[in-house]
Parts: C-alpha cells; sequence; structure tokens
C-alpha cells in the first residue's frame, strides 16, 4: 500500500524511531524553508543587486537590526540540518556500511563546521555606530 | 528522448530534486565563506560580491535561483503528495503546475538579474 505513494519522496517509515523523526524533519525543514529561502533570494538578489552588496552594507543595512540577524541564524540552522539530513538520503542511496559511514562523517563535520562559521559572523559582525 | 525514458515525468522530477539540491549545498558552502569574510575580511568580501556582480556571476546566479526555486516548488510537490496520497494519482499534473509556477515566477527574477548584463 504505501510501495505506491513513493513516487518522489522516500516512503514514510511504517516503525516509530529515528528513522521517521528524521523523514518528518526533513518536511518540516523542507517547509520552512520554502519561506526562509524564497523570502532571502527575493531580497538579496531581486530587490537588492549584488553589485551594491558590500561588506558595509551588510554591517550597516542587512545586518543593523536583530531581527534580521535572526531571521538569517535561523535561516542557516534550517539549512544546516535540511542539507545535511538530505546529502544522508543520498548518500545511503549509493554507499552502504562502512564507507557510508565514513562520507557521512565528512558531511556531518562539514555542516558542523559551516554552522559554526556562520553563527560567528552572524553573532560577531559589529553593529554599526547608532 | 528524456521524457520517454520509462520513468518519465516522476522519474525526472526526482533527478532534477537531487541534482539542484547537490547543486545548492555547493552554493551554501560558497555562501557561508563569503559572509564569513564580511566580518574577517571585508575588502575581500566587496571582491568576492563584484565576481556575484560580474556578467557570469549573474548567469551563476541565475540558475541559483532556478535550481532553488525548482527544489521548492517540488519539495511542496512531494509534501502534498506524503500526506495526501489521493495526488499522487496527479503526480504528473502537479509536477507540469510546477513548471507554470516556476516559468511564472522565474523568468520575471532572472530578467531582473540579468538586466544589468545588457546594460540595463
Amino acid at each position: 500500500m504505501t510501495q505506491r505513494y513513493s513516487r518522489s519522496g522516500s516512503v514514510r517509515p511504517t516503525r516509530q524511531g529515528s528513522e521517521r523523526t528524521i523523514w518528518y524533519l526533513m518536511r518540516l525543514t523542507g517547509l520552512a524553508l520554502f519561506v526562509l529561502s524564497l523570502s532571502h533570494f527575493l531580497i538579496l538578489h531581486v530587490l537588492y543587486d549584488p553589485k551594491d552588496q558590500t561588506a558595509a552594507f551588510i554591517a550597516n543595512v542587512r545586518w543593523s537590526s536583530l531581527f534580521w540577524r535572526a531571521n538569517d541564524w535561523l535561516f542557516l540552522t534550517v539549512v544546516i540540518i535540511h542539507a545535511v539530513l538530505g546529502i544522508r538520503i543520498v548518500v545511503g542511496d549509493y554507499l552502504k556500511g562502512r564507507s557510508r559511514t565514513a562520507v557521512m562523517a565528512f558531511f556531518y563535520l562539514l555542516g558542523l563546521s559551516l554552522f559554526a562559521f556562520g553563527t560567528i559572523v552572524v553573532a560577531t559582525l559589529p553593529q554599526p555606530p547608532a | 528522448m528524456l521524457i520517454r525514458y520509462r520513468g518519465r515525468e516522476g522519474m525526472l522530477a526526482w533527478a532534477f530534486h537531487r541534482i539542484s539540491g547537490v547543486a545548492i549545498w555547493v552554493f551554501v558552502i560558497f555562501h557561508v565563506i563569503d559572509i564569513f569574510l564580511s566580518g574577517a575580511n571585508p575588502s575581500a568580501y566587496d571582491t568576492v560580491l563584484q565576481i556575484y556582480a560580474s556578467p557570469i556571476g549573474r548567469m551563476g546566479e541565475t540558475l541559483l535561483g532556478a535550481a532553488l526555486l525548482y527544489h521548492a516548488l517540488n519539495g511542496l510537490r512531494i509534501i502534498v503528495m506524503d500526506f495526501w496520497p489521493v495526488f499522487t494519482r496527479y503526480h504528473r499534473q502537479l509536477w507540469y503546475l510546477n513548471w507554470a509556477l516556476f516559468a511564472i515566477v522565474g523568468l520575471p527574477v532572472a530578467f531582473v538579474i540579468l538586466k544589468p548584463i545588457f546594460g540595463g
């Protein structure tokens, strides 16, 4: 029965457990990213042109308020979760056993590093003088 | 040729979802590094953003937007089919609906991004 519903996504794991939690998490973060990523793209690639986006623009305009810093940090967090869980599906389709574990260890580390670097800059970039 | 493959639309929808997902992964790596530079080395950040604003950068930006928009729309399609299984019967129609929305939203956005290449 469930097999019929596997056209595009993976079938929801029938048994409760981490795989099922991950399945829901993938869809929940995806839904959040529909709003967060498209609004981000609309603001910073359409309303503002990249030629105007200097480091001063980031400090004085984009990240001049706590709201946008928090928004971008939330975006970063949700992106990293969705990206790591997404690549986990891809890797799991092509690799099994120890090679899968090794490649995923790399991606967990990469995801964690990106999260750390993004968090550092969004938290420490100086506010413009009021 | 592609459309006559046995998997047809469902298989293409899946393949594009995977390809766009990996492409967005690559950009996220670049993007976290460049935004980190805005604090660590502001002039290097300005240089990177000039590359993004160049004609080749704008073409890349357009492709990124396309990957993002496709992944977002097809992701919604997956969620709809996962939670309301009756829609799996119309998965092709949903996929074509995605492409209609993709064109309606994506073409004006591509126009705005690419316009400066042609002196606009």
